[in-house]
């Protein structure tokens, strides 16, 4: 009896049970777009229903741009199917795109129409847009000292501090003699130079070049080193036997063996050598986003600030972005490397 | 004895080479006290002998192996491949290490162009690891990183590794020791066909008695450490030889009773 209700209830309820589940799927595949989509509306309407407390010349053409955003996230959820990969890159950010959404809502109403908070001192999504639009040469000027800066300070201090430690790691010699200079100079921070640096050489610019090289060269000399010297003696046995020379120990061995370790070092290495770049520019060199932010603060200028702050995180992001990059290149033979 | 080994010889090209252990002593400094690991050892491998290498855990059979590569000096003896004195590693001599230490940043084709590469050899020689990766059945992981091997294929990419630089002399260290017995049998067969087809000399380290009687014309036994030679075997077999064969069983017998074990067996 029960067996027959049973399949009895398959075969006649199919339709109608369906349609519950398809809801659900509907919901679960394309909420979280519609959502987004309801969100960046919500925050257009919220910056052309009211008028602004202050005088702010973005604010149209923000909730324009919102708008429009909302647009794509509806259409791209709605079309996804016919999107491809767009579509799926979509759907698995529409969840951030909702929080998104909501937080420049709430910011939006929190300053510039309601002012909530004390305003100077926090700027309106608009007074940031306006930044980028309309101090757009002085901000890219900024960004390129900065970025000229860093570069050749990293690059110079991770090719010496590389070296360094791959010399120290297998010469007893010249670990004698450098290991205690690592010592007694490494644990220093490289912003405790910054006095003497800035007399020191010719110019600010090479000083703080050679300030950044100094922190990014510590941390990459210490783990080259400490790579190269745990390298394990079987690897250098089979090389041996198969008749390598030392040449060939140095590079095909020693140096691929200890490179996991190298990217620790140049990972550490950019973190501190973001915190010398922007303390040396705010002190020394009159150009880059660290002097960007220091004369923004003193003209009073918070949403420069804001915007230089935002724009600087994006790069220090986008500088470990492309090291995690080069890294996985390098390391494909690794099994369960961290993403970044 | 002499005339039987040089018959088995003469049936293989000439490509191993004779190896000569000369009253070698060993022996390391542990926290300050000396501990000997080789005592007096003498031994005189013909060319193209496949001799195993039997005795008690820590005895120092790697120890006289990493002697014979080349790896360490001993303290005292000599040691000398054909008539030159060994001093230094040289690929014509060749080991597998009793872990197959590939170089986990290499494919597995990379990792047997090491030789080849160390030597300057390979841009022209380029077949040859084709060659040898294919002896061990391994072709088609030849783009592989070692971490994505089974252990018996590790063991056989390090036996790849080892043949594609030709040596004259094969130093194996327990290859086997970590495999599965199915494994270890074909591994065995594949071992003595190649040793057959190109005929090198071959060392090989084992624990096993069976092994060490089914692959070898040589049977060599070390006392505990320090070792010494403790019996000298000639296995006067044909290949393929059978692991039930009762001359084999009767010698298995007989070195078991060696090693200490004769009671149980
Ligand atoms: N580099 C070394 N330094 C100090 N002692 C060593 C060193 N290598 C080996 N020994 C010692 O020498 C002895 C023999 O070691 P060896 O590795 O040759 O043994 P083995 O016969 O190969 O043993 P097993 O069959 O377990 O591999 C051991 O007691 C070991 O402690
Ligand atoms: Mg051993």
């Amino acid at each position: 009896m029960s067996t027959y209700s049973l399949s009895d209830g398959l075969a006649s309820g199919a339709p109608r049970v369906s349609r519950a589940p398809l809801l659900t799927a509907w919901v679960k595949d394309s909420g979280a777009g519609v959502l987004a989509s309801i969100a960046w509306i919500a925050f257009g309407l919220s910056c052309l229903w009211w008028t602004d407390v202050g005088d702010w010349s973005r604010t149209h053409s923000l909730g324009i741009a919102a708008f429009v955003i909302a647009a794509v996230a509806l259409f791209g959820t709605v079309g996804a199917d016919y999107l491809g990969s767009a579509g799926k890159a979509l759907h698995k950010r529409a969840p951030w795109l909702v929080a998104l959404g909501a937080f420049l809502t709430v910011w939006e109403l929190a300053t510039a129409k309601f002012a909530w908070l004390p305003l100077p001192f926090f700027p309106p999504p608009q007074a940031i847009i306006e930044v980028y639009t309309d101090d757009l040469p002085k901000l890219l000027d900024s960004v390129f000292a900065s970025v000229k800066l860093q570069l050749g300070g990293y690059l110079i201090g991770a090719t010496v501090g590389f070296l360094t430690g791959v010399s120290i790691g297998w010469s007893r010699a010249v670990g004698y003699w450098v290991h205690p200079v690592l010592r007694f100079i490494g644990p220093l921070p490289a912003t405790a130079w910054l006095p003497i640096a800035f007399f020191t050489f010719p110019s600010s610019w090479s000083a703080s070049t050679f300030l950044i090289a100094l922190a990014t060269g510590f941390p990459v000399t210490v783990l080259t080193w400490s790579g190269v010297a745990s390298v394990s003696n079987a690897y250098y046995d089979v090389a041996r036997t198969l008749g390598a020379k030392p040449s060939f120990l140095v590079l095909k061995v020693a140096i691929p063996a200890a490179l996991p370790h190298v990217f620790v070092g140049l990972f550490m290495g950019l973190g501190s050598s973001f915190a010398v770049l922007v303390v040396a520019e705010m002190i020394g060199v009159k150009a880059g986003l660290g002097w960007y932010l220091q004369w923004a603060q003193g003209w009073a200028a918070y949403s420069n600030m804001y915007a230089a702050l935002i724009v600087m995180s994006l790069l220090c992001s986008g500088a470990i972005t492309l090291l995690f990059a080069i890294r996985d290149r390098l390391l494909v033979w690794q099994k369960g490397t961290v993403k970044w | 004895m002499v005339a039987t080994a040089l018959a088995e010889v003469v049936t293989h090209p000439a490509a191993g080479a004779a190896l000569d252990i000369e009253q070698v002593s060993h022996a390391f400094d542990i926290d300050g006290a000396e501990l000997p690991v080789l005592s007096d050892v003498s031994i005189s491998v013909v060319s193209g002998e496949f001799v195993a290498l039997l005795g008690p855990s820590g005895c120092g059979k790697s120890t006289l192996l990493r002697l014979v590569a080349g790896l360490d000096k001993p303290r005292a003896g000599r040691l000398r491949e054909d008539d030159s004195r060994i001093t230094r590693p040289h690929p014509s001599r060749v080991v597998v290490f009793q872990d197959p230490t590939l170089f986990p940043w290499r494919s597995v084709w990379d990792n047997v162009a090491l030789g080849l590469e160390a030597q300057g050899i390979l841009k022209s020689q380029r077949q040859r690891v084709d060659d040898a990766l294919d002896l061990v059945g391994l072709s088609s992981f030849r783009n592989a990183y070692p971490h994505q091997l089974s252990g018996g294929m590790a063991q056989r990419v390090a036996l790849a590794r080892a043949l594609v630089n030709d040596p004259k002399i094969l130093i194996l260290d327990e290859p086997l020791g970590k495999l599965d017995s199915l494994t270890r049998i074909t591994m065995q067969a594949e071992i003595v066909a190649l040793w057959q087809r190109k005929g090198f000399t071959t060392l090989l380290v084992t624990h096993d008695a069976e092994e060490a009687l089914v692959l070898a014309n040589r049977v060599i036994v070390f006392s505990d450490r320090p070792a010494r030679v403790k019996a000298d075997i000639r296995v006067d077999r044909p290949y393929p030889r059978h692991r039930g064969d009762p001359y084999l069983a009767d010698l298995r017998r007989q070195i078991l009773g060696l090693l200490g074990l004769d009671a149980t067996w």
